[in-house]
Formats: C-alpha cells, sequence, structure tokens
C-alpha cells in the first residue's frame, strides 16, 4: 500500500508495525509528530514525559520489562536525557529501546544546532539514518531487530527535513499479533549499575561494537550504486537526496548504518572511485570516519559546517571542489522587501505580561538614550533596572520589537538558575526569570527549589497558558491531559510551588495589565523568592469571544501606543492604527484598549458574531 | 509525465499547508514519485509559510531548487515578490491580490510595496505573472477561507489531470459540509485561470 507520509509518521508506524508497546517523549520540534500519531493506537502504551530524562528513564524502565520501547526527543532534548542514554548503553536492555533524536540543522525552531550523530559514538550505541519517509518506515523494525540482537539501545537520527517533508511510503508490513510478553528477569549484574558491575558491563559495550563493526558490513539498507567511476559520493539523511540531485552519473554509497560505519564496504566502495567525496550536513562525522580508514576523501573543504543543505549549496560545493562547472552567477541583489517575523498570535495570554516588563521599563538595564518626556517617571525604575532571564517557548518572541522584553535565553529551565546567579553575583539591578508552564515542569522545579534553598529573593513569572503551545499543544502534568487526550491528574502550579517553599505565590489574570504591573513591582521589592503565575488560555484553544475591537479614529491621537503590543491584529492604515476585525479574538484578551491613553479602543456592537 | 516543481507560498493561517497536502495527494495518486516539504515551528506563528511540493518520476530533494519552480502559488502578494526568485524562466505565478502588512513595515525603511514593485519583481523571473481577484472571488463565494481551493483550481488549469483527480481528493479528505463549498470554489479557481489564460493567449 502506498501512502504519503512525513518521516516521523513513518517512524511512528515503523514503530507500530515493529510491536512497540511503550512509546514516551517531551514535545519538541522536529520531532513531536513521531509520538502524537502513536498516540491513540491500540496496544501502545504513549506519554509525554516531564522531560526527556525522565522520557527516556521510562523507557530504560519499559525496556528492561521486555517490552519493546521508543523514546523521542529533539537533538537538544539528548542533552537532558545523556545521562540516561548513556547508563543504558552501559546496562544494555532485555525488550528492544529505540531512541529517536530530530536534530534541527538551520535551527528552523531551536536554540542551538549540533549534530547528534556524536552521541552515538559517545555513548558507544549503533545508529541508523534513514533518507527520506521510506527509510524511516524501514529502519524501525530493524532497529528494534539490532537493539535486542545486541543488548544495546539504538539510536535513529533524523533531521527536520527527514522528518517533516512528506514522501510516498510504501507500507509493507502490519502489527504483529503477539507482542512480547512483559517480565523483569532479575539481574543486578546487568542492571544494578554499582562499581564492579559496570566494570564488567564496560568490556561487554566494546565486545557488542566489535561484534556491530561486523554486522552492518552486509547490513541491507545501506546502497552502493556504481556508475561513473571518477567521482564517489558517501553520504546520508537529506543530504544523499540533494547530493542526487547535483551529481547525477557520480557512483554513490549511501550509508543508513552512519554509526559503526561499515568498514570493509567503504574500502571497497573507494577502491571503485578515483575521487572521494563525504556529502553530510553539520560535522564532518562520515569524513573523519572514511579519513581514520586511511582512505583520502574530501566534504567540509567545500561543504558548509554550519546549517542545512540545499541542493543549491551541494552545487555550489561541487562547483568549488572543481566537480562541476559553476552555475550562473545569482542575479543581481534580491528585490528588498520588507520582513515577515514570527509574531505572538492575537490574544496571546503571554503578551501583557512582556508589555509591563517592557512599560515599566525594565528591559534595559541602563538607558543611555534621550528619555522622551512622557515616559521621565519611568527612569527611575530603569535605572535601577530589572533583567529578564527568559526561557523555551513561544514567549521567547518577546525578545524581538516591538516587546524588546528579553534578556537571556539558553536552554530549558535555564531563566531560574541565571537569574539567582546574576542575583548572587551581585548585579544591582532587580532579576526576573520568565518561563512557560510546561517549561517549569520539564526543568523549572529544581532551579526554583534551589533559590529557596540557597536565600535567593528572586521572583519567577510562569506563564501559564495551559498548554505546551508552541510545539502544538500537547499536554503536560500542570493541564492533566495525556498524550492520548484521555485525562489523568493535574499536578497544580500554584500547589507546587507552595511546596517547595514558596511562601509569596500570585496567581495573576494575565490579560490584566495593572495588577500584574503591581504584582511585579511588588514582589521584586521584597526578600524573599516569589512566583507571578500569569494564567490565561492560548488563543489557538479559544474561541473568540464577543465583537472585535475597533479604533475610533477621532478619539486616536496616533500615540501608537497599541502597536507596542505587537497584536498581529493591529496594523497602520494610514497613520491612524486599525484593528483586523477578522484576527482580533475580542473580550477573550482586551489588552489594547488597557493600554490605549485615549480611550479610543472599543468593541464594535453592530457586528455580531 | 513531465516534472511538476510547485511552491506554495503565505502566511500562517491562509491554508497554505492543506493545499500542498491535497496537491502532494493528487500527485501520488496519479502515479507520480511526491516529495513535500513545509516550514514549520516558529514560522507557524503569523510569519512566511512556504510549501515546496514536487512531481516527478523519481524525486530526490524534498525542496524544490531555486530557479526551478514550474509554479509559484502566492497566497499574499508580499509573499509572492519574496520567493519569486524560486521561479524557472517562464513559470507560471498567480498571486492572489492578499495583502497582510507585516508588524515590521511598521517604523521601518522598508515599506509594503505596491502592486507595481511586486510585478516588477516577478517579471524579472517569469513573464508569467497572474493577479487573482482573491478578494472578489471570496466575497462572490461568501467564503474568504477558501483562497486555498480556487488556488488549487487555478493551478488544475495549467497541469495535464482531469479535474476529477482533484476534486475526489477533496470529496475525501473534507468534512462533508465543506464539500459543496469547496468544490465551487476549485471550479471558480479553474475557470478564472481559463478567462486569464484566453486573455493572455497562452496556449497550455
Amino acid at each position: 500500500m502506498r501512502q504519503l507520509l512525513s518521516g516521523n509518521e513513518a517512524i511512528a508506524l515503523g514503530a507500530y508495525h515493529a510491536g512497540v508497546a511503550v512509546a514516551t517523549a517531551y514535545p519538541g520540534t522536529p520531532s513531536t509528530e513521531i509520538l502524537q500519531s502513536l498516540a491513540g493506537r491500540e496496544g501502545v502504551y504513549t506519554e509525554w514525559s516531564t522531560n526527556e530524562k525522565v522520557a527516556l528513564e521510562v523507557g530504560m524502565g519499559a525496556a528492561y520489562g521486555g517490552v519493546r520501547t521508543l523514546v523521542v526527543m529533539k537533538h537538544v532534548g539528548l542533552n537532558v536525557a545523556a545521562d540516561p542514554f548513556f547508563a543504558a548503553s552501559t546496562t544494555g536492555i532485555s525488550g528492544g529501546l529505540v531512541v529517536v533524536s530530530a536534530d534541527d540543522p538551520g535551527e528552523h525552531s531551536s536554540q542551538g544546532e549540533q549534530d547528534n550523530r556524536h552521541y552515538a559514538k559517545f555513548a558507544k550505541v549503533p545508529m541508523l539514518e534513514p533518507s527520506d519517509s521510506q527509510e524511516a518506515y524501514d529502519v524501525m523494525s530493524w532497529a528494534f531487530r539490532i537493539s535486542e540482537d545486541f543488548d544495546t539501545p539504538v539510536l535513529v537520527r533524523t533531521t527536520t527535513r527527514i522528518s517533516h517533508c512528506k514522501g510516498v511510503v510504501g507500507v509493507n508490513g502490519e502489527r504483529p499479533s503477539e507482542l512480547r510478553q512483559p517480565q523483569f528477569l532479575r539481574s543486578p549484574s546487568k542492571y544494578v549499575m554499582v562499581p564492579t558491575n559496570a566494570r564488567v558491563r564496560r568490556y561487554a559495550m566494546e565486545e557488542r561494537m566489535v561484534r556491530l563493526r561486523a554486522y552492518v558490513e552486509d547490513f541491507p539498507l545501506n546502497e552502493m550504486l556504481l556508475r561513473d567511476r571518477g567521482l564517489g559520493v558517501i553520504s546520508s539523511g537529506v543530504a544523499y537526496q540533494y547530493a542526487r540531485e547535483v551529481f547525477r552519473d557520480a557512483s554513490f554509497l549511501k550509508l543508513v548504518t552512519t554509526y559503526p560505519v561499515p568498514e570493509r564496504l567503504v574500502r571497497r566502495f573507494a577502491s571503485e572511485a578515483e575521487r572521494l567525496i563525504v556529502v553530510e550536513e553539520l560535522d564532518p562525522f562520515l569524513e573523519q570516519e572514511v579519513l581514520c580508514l586511511g582512505i583520502p576523501a574530501t566534504g567540509k573543504e567545500f561543504l558548509p559546517l554550519i546549517g542545512e543543505f540545499s541542493t543549491e549549496i551541494v552545487e555550489r560545493g561541487a562547483a568549488k571542489a572543481g566537480l562541476l562547472q559553476a552555475s550562473a552567477a545569482p542575479d543581481s541583489a534580491p528585490a528588498k522587501l520588507p520582513l515577515r517575523p514570527p509574531l505572538l498570535c492575537a490574544g496571546c495570554p503571554h503578551v501583557a505580561t512582556e508589555f509591563a516588563l517592557r512599560r515599566l521599563g525594565f528591559y534595559r538595564p541602563v538607558s543611555t538614550g534621550e528619555v522622551p518626556p512622557e515616559r521621565k517617571p519611568l527612569e527611575q525604575l530603569r535605572q535601577g533596572g530589572i533583567i529578564a532571564t527568559s526561557d523555551i517557548g513561544c514567549y521567547t518572541l518577546g525578545v524581538y520589537a516591538p516587546l524588546f522584553a528579553l534578556d537571556t535565553c539558553a536552554c530549558m529551565g535555564a531563566s531560574i538558575g541565571q537569574a539567582l546567579g546574576l542575583e548572587k553575583a551581585g548585579v544591582p539591578n532587580k532579576v526576573v526569570a520568565v518561563i512557560g508552564d510546561s517549561t517549569f515542569m520539564h526543568s523549572g522545579i529544581t532551579p526554583l527549589v534551589d533559590v529557596v534553598y540557597n536565600r535567593g529573593n528572586t521572583t519567577v513569572i510562569i506563564l501559564d497558558n495551559e498548554t505546551t503551545a508552541m510545539t502544538g499543544h500537547q499536554g503536560h502534568p500542570g493541564t492533566g491531559v495525556l498524550a492520548d487526550g484521555s485525562k489523568g491528574r493535574v499536578v497544580k502550579l500554584e500547589d507546587l510551588v507552595r511546596g517547595l517553599g514558596v511562601r509569596d505565590v500570585n496567581v495573576v489574570n494575565a490579560f490584566d495589565l495593572e495588577a500584574l504591573e503591581s504584582t511585579l513591582r511588588r514582589c521584586v521589592e521584597t526578600d524573599e523568592p516569589s512566583v507571578i503565575i500569569a494564567r490565561g488560555p492560548c488563543p489557538l484553544y479559544v474561541k473568540p469571544s464577543g465583537p472585535p475591537f475597533q479604533v475610533d479614529a477621532s478619539k486616536c491621537d496616533s500615540c501608537y501606543a497599541c502597536l507596542r503590543v505587537g497584536c498581529p491584529a493591529i496594523s497602520l492604515l494610514g497613520d491612524k492604527p486599525c484593528i483586523e476585525a477578522n484576527v482580533c479574538v475580542g473580550s477573550s484578551c482586551t489588552l489594547c484598549p488597557q493600554v490605549c491613553p485615549r480611550e479610543a479602543i472599543s468593541q464594535v456592537r453592530d457586528e455580531g458574531r | 509525465m513531465r516534472d511538476v516543481n510547485v511552491l506554495l507560498v503565505g502566511v500562517g493561517g491562509q491554508g497554505v499547508v492543506l493545499a500542498s497536502d491535497a496537491m502532494a495527494e493528487v500527485g501520488m495518486l496519479n502515479g507520480y514519485d511526491v516529495k513535500k516539504s513545509d516550514s514549520l515551528g516558529m514560522a507557524q506563528r503569523g510569519g512566511s509559510v512556504v510549501s515546496h511540493v514536487r512531481w516527478g518520476r523519481r524525486v530526490f530533494s524534498p525542496m524544490v531548487k531555486r530557479g526551478e519552480a514550474d509554479f509559484l502559488l502566492a497566497f499574499e502578494q508580499l509573499e509572492g515578490a519574496r520567493w519569486a526568485p524560486y521561479l524557472r524562466d517562464g513559470g507560471v505565478a498567480v498571486v492572489a491580490d492578499v495583502v497582510v502588512v507585516p508588524v515590521s513595515v511598521i517604523g521601518s525603511t522598508t515599506p509594503y510595496p505596491t502592486w507595481d514593485e511586486i510585478e516588477r519583481t516577478l517579471c524579472r523571473y517569469t513573464d508569467q505573472v497572474y493577479r487573482l481577484p482573491a478578494m472578489k472571488i471570496g466575497l462572490e463565494l461568501g467564503n474568504p477561507r477558501a483562497l486555498n481551493m480556487v488556488m488549487l483550481g487555478f493551478l488544475s488549469a495549467f497541469l495535464e489531470l482531469e479535474a476529477e483527480a482533484w476534486t475526489g481528493n477533496i470529496r475525501r479528505h473534507l468534512p462533508p459540509k465543506f464539500v459543496e463549498s469547496s468544490l465551487a470554489a476549485f471550479d471558480r479557481g479553474a475557470a478564472e485561470a481559463l478567462a486569464m489564460k484566453k486573455e493572455k493567449g497562452v496556449q497550455r
């Protein structure tokens, strides 16, 4: 049966047909859809775990329990899960354990670019890399088989263009009628990693590598295509597809087992081709493996280390390497056009908080420019300036114009520890940490405990939009919505932070600008830790209520305060702001009338919805 | 069976990805190898959206190469200009007269371009520029959300597949209550294309 599937859908279906019984993940672009398309399928337990480390630990337990298990995360998620990843490599498994890492070359939706192939080598775990949806489907049954045959977790590594692109998949498998029976065979020497046992397992790991090296030589999805012997291209993943477009007659070695690399196969291919080039995104991982075999090859000399490839980029590299005629120069400078950066949505509950941070003059610790007369009263605050450390989520968009509200964003949960660090360093500013609800559950709890324990007086704003919005509205412990959509138990944020020892806990309506500002002003002046939960639903969840807001041009004096909200519904028509009726969410938000000093914005009564 | 490379561009929320999904499936069901690629993630939130759809005997890259798009379907004018360099020489640009002004133009030295400027940009790459009166059509159909169907209808008039290949897809995928209005929008797009082609004296 031919189906049009994204790489992520193909991975999910492949795992399903391989008999996966437990699947865990924390949502993260570009990996999210894998668990989503498994959730609700019969016979598979799926969960959104609180973070990737937990996801992998749950996965280890399930695999120890004998069933086939899938654990899914984005590239930076594997940093969080690195500890159990190495541990799983040491203990091995019982039921197959496959970890999917979806890397994001080009950082379409990530705070960093990293090549997770290194994790396979680092943790001594075999790795498979599909080059399209078909292979994404096909590799999964192999991955589980290798995991069980070699007593090891297996890393399946994809990238954004594999995970998110759709292609035609010949679906030739089906769900096995009988799955592996769950049972835990006690084996302390294998599962209890005290040093005496762990030392023995080290030898098992190295022996495993030797057997894997032999195994991958005949792995059926690696493919050698011998054509023009003048040029041999070694490639994998989506880079292979671009290379096929560019080098139309060359010979190819496409590797799916990118760790360990099949040594004899590479030698045989190298002996067939006069010149070898390795085409791979990000680091020269395969190139170094080939060079280590003493085989001369080039790659990164001509191709970029940074960002994702395209046919054009590979073509340019080929021209640089003298393998192609340089194509006609791209045309003269492209037309200068206004950019369309992503924005917080109309009705977003995060905007008022970020607007408050900015309006209070907090966003710039020290003002250097001229202060407009009407803003002078705020100058005092600005000199004392609050630093807003921030975190990973939609709200990070508040760093852009026109909000300019944030000062840091590094990795999941970092905002709170950073805030405490700034405070302990002795910077004179007040420090506020801004973190989303799902991110707080993911890794904001332990740093908040650190704040309480170490006598910090950080203010933490938890932007609670009651979902994991950025990745497409997954549930998390604060929502009680499970991966399959059913109801679990709710972990209430305010109870949780009180339980951690925070006494000053405030729950504020995320659309009430005045309440947000006054609470903020008070909290930053106290000498104890405080938490402000700014609560309001994500607008993608909520239907607009009441008529849209409208600007009364006769009252508007074009001060543009409303434009500083950065609402996508508000733009300029001539010199007056106007509100797009189809985009405005009406009474669900109400932020723009709160910022208008002329009371020129009100709801239009005559146009019912 | 000729290769077809299409870029569908617009702004988050316009139905670009839905249209490209439909296009990819129609290709597959009619014997093509198909790949498609969307911009996702952060780019979804009010930013530019681009979908690449490729039909061919065997498709390798999931993305259309710059300068090789046979069709550029722009659901928004500015986005049409932005992606114009992807058009091949003589490729067809279909640009809806929809204007979504990005916040970045406010207080910026780069204003939203006029239609003349957009057309001039497009004409650097092709002489086949069609401006689709989407606002007018949306009003007439009583459904401004059907732009993606109008666009697919327009495109269908340039491709070799029978209309049934497309309408069957609409029937299969849309909830029953939307089928009739979507089919009407599709037909309207196809009719518009035929009329405009005739006006331009285009034979294909």
